[in-house]
């Protein structure tokens, strides 16, 4: 049973195309990997998927409603999680602040978010401009987790983070995974942790799904060909 | 001479507080929304007329001054939704153009409904007359009035906009409204709010200072230009740079001109020099604060 469906969709940034035929799945309960070099349309297929960006054809299908003539906050509200790539924490707010500008009921709270990210307790009145990147990303995570999402998306987590971080942060990832059956859509760099993480991996090159399927599957050549090392 | 500077410094932080209750919504507008809101003027006078025509026929002041938070909100809301609304992706000069069209069809609007002759607010009779301040000053209560509202305003500002989660949205929106709205939050409601918030402060500026001076069409301009540099020189969409550069520019106008022509008068034998001077001044402290701190004394670096 898919919660997103993203079939078949086309999107431009003012004249240029970016998205040419982008499809991918997320189950419930599952974590697919969106793959491919920079620049392939990645960052773009989520920001249509949250609305950031309107798609010219195709259609996105979330927990079975169409979001396509949603603005950005109603198909957030339908139980999309979104951490952006770069963070985008809000900078003059606190890490609390930051936390509960925008949550919603549910599981999560303040204090679930701080048993899962101990350090945040720490600086909870610390101005968000003067954390690590790495606190500065737990910030993010944990400000998506406080709105409840069904659907956590991930954009380039682990970017520019010191190794130790990004352990940290994929462990996180993976707890949530495994004891909160979270579904997350995951954009990364790194293949061996997202194969620690991902069942399902969909591969775009130029715009453009080129391959999908389990992430066990992902062949060499496959990966070779469109993500490179 | 000792108690008349005391007494000017007091008229110039009056002054003060009433251009911050006119810059505040004007920095969180252009802060929050982007927006360049010249009919901001036109809100100021909306609120002083409807303070002056509600005292009028009901005999009360203070009836006349929730009218005018009142009719400044209402006004605010409406042009909110019908024509600012449109303005938010647009760039500047499109804002400028539709926000002046909004000032002549207020202008024009006030004087069809009141006429062009000045209607006059009447001070309250338990505001009336001068209080004996410590130190033996002299001064009108109903100005020292004036000082404390715009202080218990602005008071309840900063904790509107730090302590609630509605304020803490409205600066997380300022800083990046792609992400707030990404978050769930809707951000349509909240420029409303904000805007309905900084017209209605507008509204409440117009009523005070009208009952000090009269109230009529255009009342609302020459307000709108110094509150400009009041938030140039705070730093714009700082509601704490919008209190400390308009009790500056307070200051700056009503000690200038006090200061400035009898100064001139010793140096060169006219006054004349001293009063060109005294009204060029808060532009020379915004050029000075620009050459300084080009992102105003409260303003985060872009």
């Amino acid at each position: 049973m898919a919660l997103l469906t993203v079939a078949n969709i086309t999107a431009s940034y003012g004249p240029t195309q970016a998205l040419f035929d982008v499809s991918l799945t997320v189950k419930r309960g599952g974590v697919t990997a969106l793959l491919g070099r920079n620049g392939v349309g990645k960052s773009t297929t989520i920001k249509s998927i949250c609305r950031m960006l309107p798609h010219a054809s195709g259609s996105i299908t979330f927990d079975n409603k169409p979001l396509t003539h949603l603005t950005s906050h109603q198909a957030a509200r339908l139980g999309l999680g979104l951490v952006p790539e770069g963070r985008r924490c809000f900078n003059n707010l606190t890490v609390q602040q930051n936390l509960t500008v925008a949550e919603r009921p549910g599981h999560w709270n303040f204090s679930k978010v701080t048993t899962l990210f101990p350090r945040l307790a720490e600086r909870k009145n610390q101005q968000c401009a003067t954390l690590s990147g790495g606190e500065q990303q737990m910030v993010a995570i944990g400000r998506a987790l406080m709105t409840n999402p069904k659907l956590l998306i991930l954009d380039e987590a682990t970017e520019g983070l010191a190794p130790i971080v990004r352990q940290e942060i994929w462990s996180a990832i993976r707890t949530l995974k495994e004891t909160q059956n979270l579904s997350i859509l995951v954009v990364d760099k790194s293949l061996k942790d997202l194969s620690k993480v991902a069942d399902q991996a969909v591969v775009l090159s130029r715009g453009a799904t080129m391959w999908s399927g389990a992430m066990a599957d992902l062949t060499d050549s496959v990966t070779a060909q469109y993500i490179g090392v | 001479m000792t108690l008349l500077f005391i007494e000017q410094i007091l008229n110039g932080v009056q002054l003060g507080v009433m251009l911050f209750l006119m810059a505040a919504g004007l920095t969180l507008v252009f802060g929050v929304m982007g927006l360049i809101n010249l009919a901001h003027g036109s809100l100021y006078m909306v609120g002083a007329f409807a303070a002056a025509a509600v005292a009028a026929s009901t005999g009360s002041f203070l009836l006349g001054v929730v009218a005018s938070i009142v009719a400044a909100a209402v006004a605010g809301v409406l042009i909110e939704m019908l024509v600012i609304r449109r303005l938010y992706g647009r760039d500047h000069l499109d804002q400028v153009l539709a926000t002046f069209a909004l000032i002549l069809i207020f202008s024009e609007g006030t004087r069809m409904v009141f006429g062009s002759f000045p209607l006059y607010l009447q001070i309250p009779p338990a505001l009336a007359g001068p209080i004996t301040l410590p130190g033996g000053i002299e001064y009108p209560l109903f100005r020292l009035t004036l000082i404390v509202i715009g202080l218990i305003v602005a008071f309840a500002l900063y904790l509107l906009i730090t302590k609630t989660r509605l304020g803490i949205q409205i600066q997380a929106g300022e800083e990046d409204r792609e992400m707030i709205s990404a978050l769930g939050i809707d951000i349509s409601k909240l420029y409303t709010f904000v805007f309905a918030l900084g017209a209605a402060l507008a509204g409440l500026s117009g009523a005070l200072v009208g009952t000090l001076q009269s109230v009529e069409v255009g009342m609302g301009e020459p307000v709108l230009i110094t509150a400009f540099v009041v938030i140039v020189i705070g730093g714009i969409g700082s509601i704490q740079g919008a209190l400390i550069g308009a009790i500056l520019v307070g200051l700056t106008q009503t000690l200038g001109a006090f200061l400035l022509p009898s100064l001139s008068i010793t140096l060169f034998g006219s006054p004349d020099t001293g009063q060109v001077l005294s009204s060029m001044l808060i532009y020379i402290l915004m050029a000075l604060v620009l050459l300084f701190r080009p992102q105003g004394l409260m303003g985060v670096k872009t």
